[in-house]
């Protein structure tokens, strides 16, 4: 049991080759054939996620959530879809249609192809791509592309408007999202995501970087786009956003995509952040390790369903504040002090992981100091504008 | 022909084709998403060179941050959906020679270049060293140092003039509203 995956590709790799195919022939239809498994079991993977989360939403709110389809409900996604392949495809008038057919596939591929450089165990990962932090970040980008063909390529008002509202939120937060990827590539010294992993042995990452891992976990939630975040879909204001003209399966990739990114939130921010598949003899028995891939992954996705159904959607003009004015200077102040304060740990030999927790402390109580002042000085003003109104017509007296 | 040349025949012709389609396009955001291709087309040569990084870097930048921003700025600005203006106006034939003008420069330029006398592939570097490389190059006083700080400059003062430019005149009062 020292290590079953490579024993399983050697497997296959033998196997192969020994129908005569060439080594390199070989290679490249193993690799093809672990993408299309990845995706497939992915994409099953994420009927049960969709059915989790709307169960534990239900509980959050105080509801049963889907309980008719099978035991607990568990097969009321498969429903769902059955109902979803047996729609007539309705097609809008007036859209452009090549663009209008790739967006889905845009949004669905940019969160899969995520999963390519996401180490599950020792030894079990797609690829180690070199630069794996930027590749993710790239991959990303793709999605916000998806979405705004959607909204303008479907001839609809709203959909334009949750594609605007779309791109302003996913390119904004994806600033401090990738300051604060930075923090983890700093630690291990690379950007390859299983070098990130093994540097994290000894100490996870949010020992050492609390901070940078709520900023990160703050613009990761914003950038699935989810509640408190939700705005390109915002249900009461624009219908349904950047996808309302689409239905059948092609909105169900987009519902895919969307509950599937949130798992992958989960599996980035346990990878980065809390050491990936190590744990306790993870190194012995990798399949223990995938154990703990899971684990941690499914924690951080729980806590992630918890925010979706804890807080209120924010208003567009909080949104761009929030990231602007305190995400993105505070990533900045992050990612400047760790190098420095990693910097001068190694070198003087202080401990690293304790030099960089106190700053991240100090970093901590400085932030909230100035967002009490801030906050007192709203009030204060406020206050002032009140009593300048003479307490008529507050409500339209700036 | 190996696996690796049909490859880069393909991605250089679609390459190619979209950057015509670019300027052919009679849709102002077909123009933009034929640009994306276009690049895209572009980072998968930097991936047949092993430059992981180049290529991804063009995907983030161009495609991630430029290309999306120029088709929210179409979007905002014109018609959208009805804008099928005709794609060429009277100077195109000044646009023609300085664009073949450009480009047997920057021929007369690559050819120059030792590697390319040489016919085959010459090796490529690692693709870690290579990125490692690059970081110090960009820090060492001696390499490019200083072309990296008048670049942050120059992007420092774009930025801060952008957002004089945006800044309404009577917003010197506003905060957080």
């Amino acid at each position: 049991m020292g290590d079953p995956f490579g024993l399983i590709g050697q497997w296959l790799m033998d196997l192969v080759t020994g129908w005569g195919m060439q080594p390199v022939a070989a290679l490249t239809l193993l690799r093809f054939l672990g993408a299309a498994i990845l995706a497939t079991v992915l994409l099953l993977v994420c009927f049960l996620l969709i059915v989790a989360e709307r169960k534990l939403l239900g509980r959050f709110q105080d509801r049963y959530g889907p309980n008719r389809v099978g035991p607990w409900g568990v097969f009321q996604t498969v429903a769902d879809f059955v109902k979803l392949i047996g729609k007539e495809i309705v097609v809008p008038d007036g859209i452009d249609k090549p663009v209008y057919w790739l967006a889905p596939l845009l949004v669905v591929m940019s969160v899969v192809g995520i999963w390519a450089v996401v180490p599950f165990a020792p030894g079990f990962l797609g690829t180690d791509l070199n630069v794996g932090i930027l590749y993710i970040v790239s991959v990303g980008a793709i999605g916000t592309l998806g979405i705004i063909m959607a909204g303008w390529s479907s001839n609809n008002k709203f959909a334009l408007l949750g594609a605007f509202r779309a791109v302003a939120q996913l390119v904004s937060y994806e600033i401090p999202m990738v300051l604060t990827l930075l923090v983890p590539t700093m630690l291990a010294g690379s950007m390859g995501i299983a070098a990130i992993v093994e540097a994290q042995k000894d100490m996870w990452f949010i020992t050492a970087a609390p901070l940078a891992a709520l900023v990160f976990l703050i613009s990761s939630v914003a950038e699935n786009g989810r509640a408190p975040f939700d705005l390109m879909e915002g249900e009461s204001e624009i219908v349904a956003g950047f996808n309302i003209e689409y239905g059948g399966l092609a909105f169900g990739m987009f519902y895919v995509g969307e509950f599937l990114h949130a798992f992958t939130v989960g599996v980035l921010f346990s990878t980065l952040f809390l050491g990936g598949w190590q744990g306790p003899g993870a190194e012995q028995f990798p399949l223990l390790g995938l154990v703990y891939f899971f684990a941690k992954a499914f924690v951080v996705w729980f806590i992630t369903v918890w925010i979706r159904g804890s807080f209120p959607r924010v208003r567009i003009d909080q949104l761009l504040s929030l990231n602007w004015k305190f995400l993105t200077p505070l990533a900045l102040l992050i990612v400047s002090l760790t190098a420095v304060v990693d910097k001068l740990a190694v070198e003087q030999g202080w401990s690293r992981i304790l030099a960089l927790l106190a700053a991240n402390g100090a970093l901590f109580v400085g932030t909230m100091a100035v967002l009490g002042a801030y906050g007192r000085s709203v009030r204060l003003r406020e206050e002032r504008l009140r009593a300048t109104a003479g307490g008529l017509s507050t409500g339209i007296a700036r | 022909m190996t696996v690796l040349q049909i490859v880069f025949l393909v991605t250089g012709f679609v390459t190619l084709l979209a950057g015509v389609m670019v300027v052919a396009s009679p849709k102002l955001v077909h123009a933009a998403l034929w640009l994306i291709v276009s690049l895209a087309g572009v980072a998968v040569l930097f991936v047949l060179l092993n430059a992981n990084f180049l290529a991804v870097v063009q995907v983030v930048v161009y495609i991630g941050a430029i290309a999306i921003l120029i088709i929210f700025a179409v979007m905002l600005t014109r018609r959208v959906m009805a804008d099928t203006g005709p794609t060429h106006n009277p100077s195109w034939w000044l646009a023609l020679i300085s664009a073949l003008v450009l480009l047997g420069g920057l021929l007369a330029l690559i050819l120059q270049v030792p590697a390319f006398a040489q016919a085959g592939p010459t090796a490529q570097p690692a693709a870690d060293s290579g990125l490692s490389d690059l970081g110090t190059a960009l820090v060492d006083v001696n390499r490019f140092l200083l072309p990296f700080e008048v670049a942050s400059v120059l992007l420092l003062a774009a930025l801060i003039g952008a957002m004089a430019i945006a800044r309404p005149a009577d917003a010197a009062e506003e905060g957080g509203e």
